[in-house]
């Protein structure tokens, strides 16, 4: 049996888990995938900041399109943080794809960088 | 800029934006002033994810979030005013004068309504009795956030959090992520002031200590924090002598509650509530002053900023409405019974859409079990069964109210 608090959604439920795929606490069915996933292989989105090479913005919001591995969350950032964004960029669009071998791609989070000045 | 609009919405965080894109939507000739250079207000720094999940059934960054707002804006084409201050606000032709300073010098606008919807301010450490010395090292967890996730600084290695609200909570994952060693979130309380899912993911995740009942109550550095003393401190909220202990850190970190910002409503005579030190509101987010409205952490801090959005799009529609038509209010207190701390709006107007208002709630203890009832003259209304009850977090309660009688009661059962 496994506690855990669901961190899905502000809720928040406390839920309890075991080996044979009984979850308890869960306000709705998000909670009990969450659950499940958590004991196999627990997982995080990751948001940080990349730099560029634009002064009045030094650096720009980014995050992991889905989630990767709780234990890659620490060299996620320190990956993203040698990225150096150079060209005017979109909302949405793709910094770094497939990151650490992980299959996901991290992306641009803000719409700042469609027309800024370089000096 | 023109000189005359129908609604003018003072401050372009999610409030100000839902705000002026719904006005604007119901008709509205919209003027959006902001102080900042451009528009989002706090979002812009919250990089992490949570946002819009009521919303927008997604999981945005604040930019991301607040972007939806900023283009649906543009869209409608209403006039913006960033990098303007408001000096002063006057009644003046059954409207309102707003004096701004900017860039190209001071500038006149009258509007028929106005919406105040200026955020909050953080607590600092001299509001919370912290004594000793004056070092650099001392911030609010806002200004971390805007020195990491904004200017690219890193002002911390060895860090020490005072209080467990959400953005504390928060800046101890980001700094812990940045490399920084976080020693430990202190929570004067005896319970954590975030929500759940932040203490899950943002400390027990980075394996960073919560201490309950515990906070700092000295600053020890002569230019540089060296050290902070942390003290037990019993049920009143006392330190207690003789439980004081030194620990060594460079930076010590601010996250002791926000303050709604209410200066310029004050300076207009609107009535603030002693409790939520905001605008009182009825479920328009109406003032107590017809056709000024206030919506978002202005009127009380909220936890999450789709409530935010929320209240600025329902008194966005409330005042492009009253810009078409003023109506005289019948405005029913609501009163506040057993369990219940906090209620937004704390007023009905029963000449208004009763069918489907918005009560947003706080309790004042942590319950379990419980039902929160809405009741008026003995009939009930609404009942909300709820398994947990936490004071820190905001109840949400949509209720149709169309057979309210002289007055509204909420409480728990």
């Amino acid at each position: 049996m496994k506690k855990m608090i669901c961190i899905i959604c502000p809720n928040g439920c406390e839920l309890e888990a075991d080996d044979e795929e009984h979850v308890t606490g869960n306000l709705c069915p998000r909670g009990r995938t969450f659950a499940l996933q958590e004991l196999k292989d627990p997982r995080r989105s990751v948001s940080t900041t990349c730099r560029t090479v634009f002064p009045d913005i030094p650096v720009v919001p980014v995050r992991t399109e889905q989630e990767i591995p709780k234990h890659l969350m620490k060299d996620t950032v320190r990956a993203i943080s040698e990225i150096v964004i150079d060209r005017h960029m979109r909302i949405g669009e793709t910094v770094a794809a497939d990151i650490l071998n992980t299959g996901v791609n991290v992306v641009l989070c803000t719409d700042r960088l469609k027309e800024v000045d370089h000096d | 800029m023109k000189e005359k609009y129908d609604v003018i919405v003072i401050g372009a965080g999610p409030a100000g934006l839902s705000a002026a894109l719904s006005a604007s939507q119901n008709g509205a000739d919209v003027l959006i002033v902001e102080r900042e250079n451009e528009p989002g207000g706090i979002l812009k720094q919250c990089i992490h994810d949570g946002f819009g999940l009521h919303r927008y059934g997604e999981k945005l960054t604040g930019p991301e979030y607040a972007y939806r707002d900023i283009v649906h804006l543009e869209e409608t084409g209403s006039d913006t005013a960033y990098s303007a201050f408001v000096l002063d606000i006057s009644e003046q032709d059954e409207g309102w004068q707003v004096t701004l300073s900017m860039r190209s010098g001071l500038h006149t606008v009258w509007t028929k309504a106005l919406i105040l919807a200026t955020g909050c301010r953080e607590r600092t450490a001299r509001q919370v009795f912290i004594h000793g010395d004056r070092p650099s090292g001392v911030y609010t967890a806002g200004t971390v956030q805007n020195f990491i996730n904004l200017r690219g600084w890193m002002p911390a290695k060895r860090a020490v959090i005072l209080g467990s609200g959400d953005i504390g909570l928060i800046m101890a994952r980001r700094l812990s992520l940045e490399g920084a060693e976080v020693l430990g979130v202190y929570e004067a309380k005896n319970r954590p002031g975030g929500l759940m899912r932040n203490i899950a993911q943002c400390l027990e995740d980075f394996n960073i200590p919560l201490y309950l009942s515990k906070t700092v109550t000295r600053t020890i550095g002569k230019h540089r924090l060296e050290a902070v003393e942390i003290m037990d401190v019993d049920d009143d909220m006392e330190p207690v002598s003789g439980t004081a202990e030194i620990i060594p850190c460079d930076t010590l970190i601010l996250s002791v509650g926000l303050i709604p910002e209410n200066e310029l409503a004050e300076s207009i005579g609107i009535k603030l509530s002693d409790q939520t030190h905001g605008p009182l509101v009825d479920q328009n987010m109406e003032t107590m002053k017809d056709g000024v409205f206030a919506a978002g952490n202005c009127v009380s801090v909220n936890d999450l900023a789709d409530y935010v959005s929320e209240n600025g799009i329902t008194a966005g529609k409330a005042a492009a409405s009253y810009v078409r038509q003023k109506q005289k209010r019948e405005l029913i207190p609501v009163k506040k019974l057993n369990g219940i701390g906090v209620c937004v709006p704390q007023y009905i107007d029963k000449t208004s859409e009763p069918g489907n208002a918005v009560l947003y709630l706080r309790s004042d203890d942590d319950y379990r079990d419980r039902e929160i009832r809405l009741e008026s003259e003995g009939k009930i209304l609404l009942t909300k069964k709820m398994k947990t009850i936490h004071s820190a977090e905001i109840i949400r309660l949509e209720a149709d109210l169309s057979g309210i009688g002289a007055e509204l009661e909420v409480k728990l059962i």
